[in-house]
């Protein structure tokens, strides 16, 4: 029986999660805002999560995606833990430019 | 209950009894050691000194009850618990008292309790009075360790702590500088023959699988006679024995040895610890039997260290020194004895020599002590009236070792000549020499300290006193055995049997059955060896009279001395060449080792590794920037090259 995923051929969602996934890769590369970073962190979770759910459809087995409301509930967590820190951050050096997070080191 | 039951219930008695007296015999003045050592600060002198007698005395008295009731082959073998067990190996912390080992408690306990008797007086006025009883009566119980031990082990244990005393001992007055050395030089030439006793040790528990004496003594056929292992053993335990025996090449650290007080020679550098060799050769001599090659290496080591030893004592002008070459050259006439496979012989000798040779020492010690510390015979003389009882059995001691007929000396030592004459006609020749040289010497020692006139200062003349009766009774006690002693050996010729032969038949029965000795030579002619050796011994003492007495010559002055004379005073400049050819290097090296290797090899080592580890620190520590952006790149790089490999394997 067909489900709503499986409207959408299997390569699509593959392209789609690789697609997005490549932008989260590079806005973390290459933006310096610490907000857009933990955004574009996201947005790689987010779309391997999609791909999670494809594949438990795909082959019938449901795991996968009971699965991903866990991952969605840690990463609810997560983001709330790294906004505070990104919170203490500002505070303590009045910008969330990473490029002056650089004190640690040798 | 029955008889049967009755005579079970007392041997087990009598065995509790022995046991329990066998263990005393070591604890008793390991006791006196810890109350002394731990309590002496605050117990007065008297006290202190009667405590470290009254163990040592109390030892004699248990050794002298177990002696009555043992009979010669009787072992009282007391195993206190396994001390290693590894394998198949098993070594228990045991004691054995049999025969040997009760004829060597006997002097060590009876000799030990006199001389600690006679340290009362002679020490009364150091300030170390009680660390010199504290460390007396260690020594006692460790060389009471040493000839009970029932394994090589053990015996091993009390050959190191009797050394570690006699270390101590020697430096006993630390605060000179040279006596230090000699304390030194004692305990590393004694290291090196250790070194022999333990490679010894180890050759035998790598073969026989045990160090247990009986058990060797059992095993021991089981080698084929005179093989390599056997001569590796016996000339490894042979070194172990020339080291604390004092032989050629190892002898001499005696002579420096006395530098410790006057009842440390005596005790331990004369009657006991030296004799240690002695008794380990005779504890092992199957073993030895079977090697004659060992044998015949001991032999002439014995040989030219009494003729050596000898000779340098002509001239010694230190009454003590004179006693420590004729003890080195005492000790050299008993390994001559083992060398000739006369194993009670050896052991006749050595219980002898310790009563005369410490009454000599203790005699010395009562001179020194009435002159207040001179020592050079050169400055003495005279001394026959002022102090009478030391005279007389100063000269009745040098008339044992010299051989005087019917004193005990000459029956030990005309036992080892009469096995020279029968087995080796040049070694009796030259123990016969020896012997004379030692009758000369000793009363040329006689002449010089108690005849003619005084020769040291007014001043010191008038305070020359007989000493102590602390003192007096040891000397009296010793001179009695030193006269008497010969009774345990009278020869077949007196129509008596050799006690001592007799006791120790069970202990040298393996060797005597190896060795075979051939016929005894004829009665008439151990008559005619006697008379010799009683005659010369004579003549010698009367030529001493006549150089030293009668002509009254003095040892010249150390700076008029030349020739051979200067070179024997010297002692033949083995000591220079000691310290020339190994001394001398042997710092060399330690220096160089030092300086250069140090240096250029070993601090090298460590500062490249420590450069290493600087120069991989300062390249890594580019790629902590601390620039987060660059370490995600790194990252993210990292997963690409690692998807990149997955694809193309």
């Amino acid at each position: 029986m067909d489900t709503l995923i499986q409207a959408v051929p299997l390569n699509w969602y593959l392209f789609l999660s690789s697609f997005l996934f490549c932008i989260g890769v590079m806005g973390v590369l290459f933006r310096r805002n610490a907000i857009v970073i933990l955004m574009c962190i996201e947005l790689m979770l987010n779309s391997v999560n999609l791909l999670l759910v494809a594949f438990s459809s795909y082959s019938g087995n449901s795991d996968g995606q009971i699965f991903v409301f866990f991952i969605m509930v840690v990463a609810a967590a997560e983001v709330a833990v790294g906004l505070a820190l990104l919170v203490s951050i500002y505070r303590n050096t009045g910008s969330t430019d990473i490029d002056f997070l650089n004190k640690l080191k040798w | 209950m029955t008889d049967k039951h009755k005579t079970v219930e007392e041997s087990l008695d009598q065995i509790r009894t022995t046991t329990f007296l066998g263990l005393l015999i070591p604890l008793l003045p390991l006791l006196g050691f810890l109350v002394n050592g731990f309590l002496g600060k605050y117990l007065p002198k008297s006290v202190i000194g009667w405590i470290g007698s009254l163990s040592v005395l109390g030892s004699f008295i248990c050794t002298l009850i177990l002696f009555r009731q043992a009979g010669p082959t009787d072992a009282i073998q007391i195993d206190l618990f396994s001390w290693i067990a590894l394998g198949s190996i098993d070594i228990s912390f045991g004691l054995t008292i049999d025969a040997l080992t009760l004829i060597m408690l006997m002097v060590v306990t009876g000799i030990g309790f006199l001389i600690h008797l006679y340290s009362i007086g002679y020490m009364h006025a150091d300030e170390g009075f009680t660390r010199f009883f504290v460390y007396l009566n260690l020594f006692i119980f460790f060389m009471l360790l040493l000839v009970m031990g029932s394994n090589l082990l053990m015996m091993f244990i009390g050959w190191e702590g009797v050394g570690l005393c006699s270390y101590l001992l020697i430096g006993f007055w630390f605060k000179n500088p040279s006596y230090n050395d000699a304390a030194q030089k004692a305990f590393v030439m004694n290291r090196i023959g250790d070194l022999g006793f333990l490679l010894g040790m180890f050759f035998i528990l790598f073969h026989f699988g045990t160090l247990d004496f009986s058990t060797i003594e059992q095993m021991a056929p089981s080698l084929v006679a005179d093989n390599g292992l056997l001569i590796a053993i016996t000339m490894l335990l042979f070194i172990g024995a020339t080291g604390k025996s004092a032989q050629i090449p190892l002898y001499t650290w005696l002579p420096d040895a006395m530098a410790g007080p006057t009842p440390v020679s005596a005790l331990i550098h004369a009657a006991t610890m030296v004799t240690a060799g002695i008794y380990m050769i005779v504890r092992t001599n199957v073993l030895f039997a079977m090697a004659p090659f060992t044998l015949a290496v001991i032999l002439w080591i014995g040989v030219a260290t009494s003729v050596v030893a000898a000779i340098i004592g002509l001239k010694q002008n230190d009454i003590k020194k004179v006693l420590a070459y004729s003890t080195v050259s005492q000790l050299g006439l008993m390994f001559a004895a083992l060398g000739l496979g006369a194993f009670s012989s050896g052991i006749f000798h050595l219980v002898t020599h310790a009563f005369f040779k410490a009454l000599l020492f203790l005699g010395a010690g009562s001179v020194i002590h009435a002159l207040h510390g001179q020592q050079d015979i050169r400055w003495m003389g005279g001394l026959k009236k002022l102090i009478p009882i030391t005279y007389i059995t100063f000269i009745i001691a040098s008339l044992a070792i010299s051989g005087f007929p019917l004193l005990s000396g000459f029956f030990s030592k005309d036992e080892i000549l009469a096995h020279a004459f029968q087995q080796n006609l040049p070694v009796w020749i030259i123990l016969s020499l020896s012997s004379l040289l030692t009758a000369f010497y000793m009363f040329r020692l006689v002449y010089l300290t108690f005849f003619n006139d005084f020769r040291g200062t007014e001043e010191t003349r008038s305070h020359i006193h007989e000493s102590p009766w602390t003192m007096t009774v040891p000397l009296i006690i010793l001179c009695v055995l030193s006269v008497l002693g010969g009774l345990m050996g009278l020869p077949v010729v007196f129509h008596a049997n050799h006690w001592l032969n007799t006791w120790l038949a069970d202990v040298t029965a393996p060797a005597a059955a190896i060795l075979h000795q051939g016929h005894h030579i004829s009665h008439t002619m151990e008559v005619i060896l006697m008379s010799v050796a009683g005659i010369g011994a004579i003549l010698s003492i009367l030529y001493a009279r006549h150089v030293y007495l009668t002509r009254r010559s003095v040892p010249e002055s150390d700076e008029a001395m030349s020739g051979w004379g200067k070179v024997i005073y010297q002692k033949f400049y083995v000591d220079e060449l000691y310290d020339r050819w190994i001394v001398a290097p042997a710092f060399k090296l330690a220096e160089w080792l030092g300086n250069v290797f140090d240096k250029h090899v070993v601090d090298r080592v460590v500062t490249l590794t420590a450069g290493f580890l600087d120069a991989s620190g300062r390249t890594l520590r580019v790629f902590q920037s601390g620039n987060t952006g660059s370490y995600v790149f790194a990252m993210v790089l990292g997963i690409v090259v690692l998807f990149i490999i997955r694809l193309l394997i």
